[in-house]
Parts: C-alpha cells; structure tokens; sequence
C-alpha cells in the first residue's frame, strides 16, 4: 500500500518536472525577479546603515544573497493554480483520482524548484563576481540544517496557502486573500531586512509569528549570521504541524460544500 | 480619429468593468485592506532604515516619505488601469482572440489598453494623495501655481512612461506567448521606485535611469516637489516620456505583424 503512493507520487513528480523544463525561459524570468534582496543590500551598504546594528558588509551580503536563495526555493503559488482549476471546473476530475489533490501541486512545486536552481546558482556566481570578499563555503552541516529549515519554510508557506485556497471552496476567488497575507511575509519574514535590525517594539512579538521563520532564520543560519538553530527549527515543525491540521479540517469541510463545476 | 466615439466607448468599458468586479465584493475590500497594509510595511521598512541614520543619499526621512506618496499614487494607477488590461493581453493572444479585436473598427491598442478597469487601486491613489498632503504640511512645503503645473507635468510623464513599460513587456507576448513572468520581473524591479535614487550605488542608478527608468518615475516628480530639480531634468523626463510613448506605439504596429493568430 504504501509503496504503490510512493510509486503514483514519483510517477507524477516525473510528469510535472518534464512539464516545468518545458518553461525554463519562464522559470529563469521569475528567478531573475527575486533580485530584490541584492537591491536592498545595495541601500543597506551603500549607505552605511547596519554599522549600528553590528553586522559587517561582508556578513550582511552573505545574509541577503542565503536570503535571496531561501526566497528562491521557497516560493508558492499553490492557491493561483487552485483557484484557477476551480473555476474551470478542472478539480472535480483530480478529487476522484487516487491521491489528494494536493500532491499534484507539491509535486509540481517540487519540480519547479528543481528546474530553477541552476538559474538561482548562476545569479549567485554573478553576485560573487562583483563581490569576490564575501564569497563563502559554508560547511556541511550548516548546508543540510539550512537546507532542511528552508524546506521547513516552504512548508509552512505551502500549507497556509493550502488552507487559502481551500477557500474557493466557498469563495472561488481566494488570490485576495493571498496577496493580503504576502504582505506582512514581505516585510517581516527578513526578506528586506533582517529581522535583527527591527525596532525592539516590533521584535518582542514577531516570534510570535510564523514570518521571521520563513526567511529569516534560514538564511541566517545558511549565511553564519546569528540564530538560535534548535529552537528555530523546533518552532518552525510546531506551525507545520498546526498549519496541517487546520488545512485537513477545512479540507473536509470544503469538499462537503464542494459543487462541481463546469463540464 | 473621432475622439466623442472613444469617450463613448470609454465610458461603456468601464460600466462594465465595475458591474464584474463589484461582483465580488468581500475581494475588493480584501484590496484595500491589502493597500492600506502594504502602505504602513513600506513605511516601517524605511523607519528601520532611518534608524540607522539621519540621511539617505541626501534624502531626511519626511523627504523620503515624498517618494512613497508618490510611489502609492502610481501604483494605484498601475493597479486601477494598466495591470488589469495588460494582463488580458496575455489571454487575447494566447487563445487566439485578439482576432476579434483587430476586427472592430476601433484602434487596437485603445481597445486593450483600456478595456478593463479595477477599482482597488483607487484606494491606493487616495492615500499616496494623503501621505503627500502630509508631506506637504512637515515639510513646509508651500504650492506655487508654477511648481504645481510642474508637477502635474511630471506626474503626466511618469505614468506615461509607466504605460509604456508595461505595454512593450505586455506586447512581446505575441512573439513568446507566455510572458506572465516578464512582467514579475519588471514589478520587482519597478519595486524600487519607493526609495531616492540616490542611495543606490553609481552602477545601479545608472541601470535604474537608462535600462528601466525608475529615476524618472518617482525620484523626479518627488524632486519637483522639494523644489530642488533643475529644470533640465524637467525637460529631459518630458523628453523620455515621449520617446516611450511613440516607440511603445510603433512596437505595437510592427508586433502586429507578427501576429499569427491561435488554434482555427
């Protein structure tokens, strides 16, 4: 039993990373647009700004270049997929087919990380390049533990957008929704600047938060910047784990509400 | 060119367009709520960098915060007409039904220029106008009719240039057919039109004034503003504005050629 979903996984895993190699212009496209860090580590440097909070220029380029590569490989799309499938009426076909739903959307973003990371590596080499001082090799452990935090990361970010989406259930439009949470992940997951330079105000409750455990922490600890590893992770698994519960709970009760459509 | 017919047909587009998005209501509120947001971030993200320091590149934080009421406005506008046209483009071509539109007797680059109308960004343009009104007031800033005029001349421009940008990105769908990602690209880096240009390093400010324009979207009307832009910069930023306009209008005509339509 349960080596047959490991087969029907792996088999749509191969369909989906055939299907994203098909889009590698498109893929290269959306890695060049998450240059946004290397822009604001260019204002946070150029002017001088983190010399009052004790992080050198060689040490906040490494942040911003693992921040850029944790955004890289992190990135969901899952509720703009959904939302379109639902409204085509294409999700009536994938709730009878023999694995939820969302496997084919995890399958699909795992391919997609895949097919991108060779794009996300020659943007690194550039920024290496024009920035040979803060070139690193970061050792093997802190690679896998940063490796494992940021897919950690992905998944709190897919699962949230998973609960979302199970909002066209009711709604049939649920990217508003989407674009409403992605604004606090912008400005207080450390994407533009690490969480660390926050006024104090802000940082006795954003751990409270899911955010800074999306960018932050990772590209911390990938970068040899400051973190508590241990119980960063330990947190991120808590969300996970409260995120996919209350996602199996409004799965349940959407697909109760669920009229089919189109056809 | 009979202009009353376009004001007609104008007028029809966007009845229509309000009577689909104000059927979804709860999204629409959702938007402003997500504006208002986005807003009070960009806010914060240039208090922490003020924190720091007294100036960037020049600019003391109430002069900055011009730059942010006036980065509101535009993208309200970007989000008002340009995004939700630009974005049918796409679909038009791919589906094969531009077809349909080079068949009417109106313009064509009227017709998916200005086809759709979202009312969400209006409420960006409201507030990027409060937060300049605010500016106004901490910075002592007085309205002569003269630098007024200038003003609106330059904020005319911006969004001309703005038109344009997404146009041309918009307009090579008909040779890559999937461009959705284009414009990503372009929205990231049009992101940066919230911060003066001058923080940035040399080799940026000059990508940021020549290969995309940022500089003239937002620095120089905030320049105008202060009353500290000479007017050659004035002159230049209407220069610009026009060159993308009519090079944005001669694109579209030579893109057309290549058209080839989809399916049938």
């Amino acid at each position: 039993m349960k080596n047959k979903s490991i087969y029907k996984f792996s088999t749509l895993f191969k369909t989906q990373y055939a299907n994203m190699l098909e889009y590698r212009a498109e893929i290269a496209l959306w890695a060049i647009s998450g240059v946004i860090p290397f822009f604001m580590l260019n204002i946070w440097t150029n002017n001088g700004l983190n010399e009052s909070i004790n992080i050198s220029n060689v040490m906040l380029s490494r942040y911003f270049l693992s921040a850029f590569f944790v955004r890289q490989f992190s990135v969901v799309w899952v509720v703009f997929t959904f939302e379109e499938d639902a409204l085509l009426g294409r999700v009536s076909p994938y709730l009878i087919q023999p694995l939820h739903p969302f496997f084919r959307y995890f399958a699909q973003h795992i391919a997609e990380q895949i097919t991108r990371f060779p794009f996300a590596l020659l943007i690194a080499i550039f920024f290496f390049i024009s920035n040979t001082q803060s070139l690193w090799i970061p050792s093997f452990f802190t690679l896998l533990i940063s490796l494992v935090s940021t897919f950690f990361s992905f998944l709190i970010q897919f699962l949230m957008q998973s609960i979302i989406a199970s909002f066209c259930f009711w709604t049939e439009k649920a990217s508003s929704l989407e674009k409403l949470l992605f604004i606090p992940t912008l400005f207080l997951s450390g994407l533009l600047a690490p969480v660390s330079s926050f006024p104090n105000v802000v940082k006795s409750w954003i751990y409270l938060t899911p955010f800074p455990y999306l960018i932050d922490l990772p590209a911390s600890i990938l970068s040899g910047n400051q973190a508590n590893i241990f119980n960063g992770i330990l947190i991120q698994l808590l969300w996970i784990i409260l995120f996919f519960s209350i996602f199996r709970q409004v799965w349940k009760s959407g697909t109760k509400k669920f009229t089919a459509m189109g056809l | 060119m009979n202009i009353k017919k376009y004001l007609k047909v104008y007028s029809y587009f966007n009845y229509s367009s309000f009577s689909i998005e104000l059927e979804y209501k709860i999204n629409l509120l959702i938007d402003f709520l997500t504006s208002l947001l986005g807003l009070v971030g960009s806010i914060f993200l240039l208090s922490i960098f003020f924190s720091n320091t007294y100036k960037i590149g020049g600019w003391n934080f109430n002069q900055a915060l011009i730059i942010q009421g006036i980065y509101t406005i535009l993208n309200g506008v970007t989000n008002t007409w340009f995004n939700p046209n630009l974005k049918e483009i796409v679909k038009y071509i791919r589906e094969g039904t531009l077809d349909y539109v080079l068949l009417k007797p109106i313009d064509s680059q009227f017709w998916i220029s200005f086809k759709r109308i979202s009312p969400t960004g209006i409420i960006e343009i409201l507030l990027g106008f409060f937060v300049l009104s605010y500016c106004f007031y901490i910075n002592n800033i007085s309205l002569t009719i003269f630098s007024f005029s200038f003003l609106v001349i330059t904020l005319i421009c911006s969004i001309s240039i703005l038109y344009s940008l997404w146009f041309l990105i918009s307009a090579t769908t008909i040779w890559f057919v999937k461009t959705w990602n284009a414009t990503e690209v372009l929205r990231s880096f049009l992101y940066m039109g919230r911060f003066p240009m001058d923080s940035f390093s040399f080799s940026l400010r000059i990508f940021f004034s020549t290969i995309i324009p940022i500089t003239f979207i937002t620095t120089i009307p905030s320049e105008v503003i202060l009353g500290f832009s000479p007017a050659w910069k004035i002159i230049l930023e209407v220069m610009v504005a026009t060159i993308f306009l009519i090079f944005s209008r001669r694109f579209w005509k030579y893109a057309l050629r290549f058209y080839t339509s989809a399916s049938s």
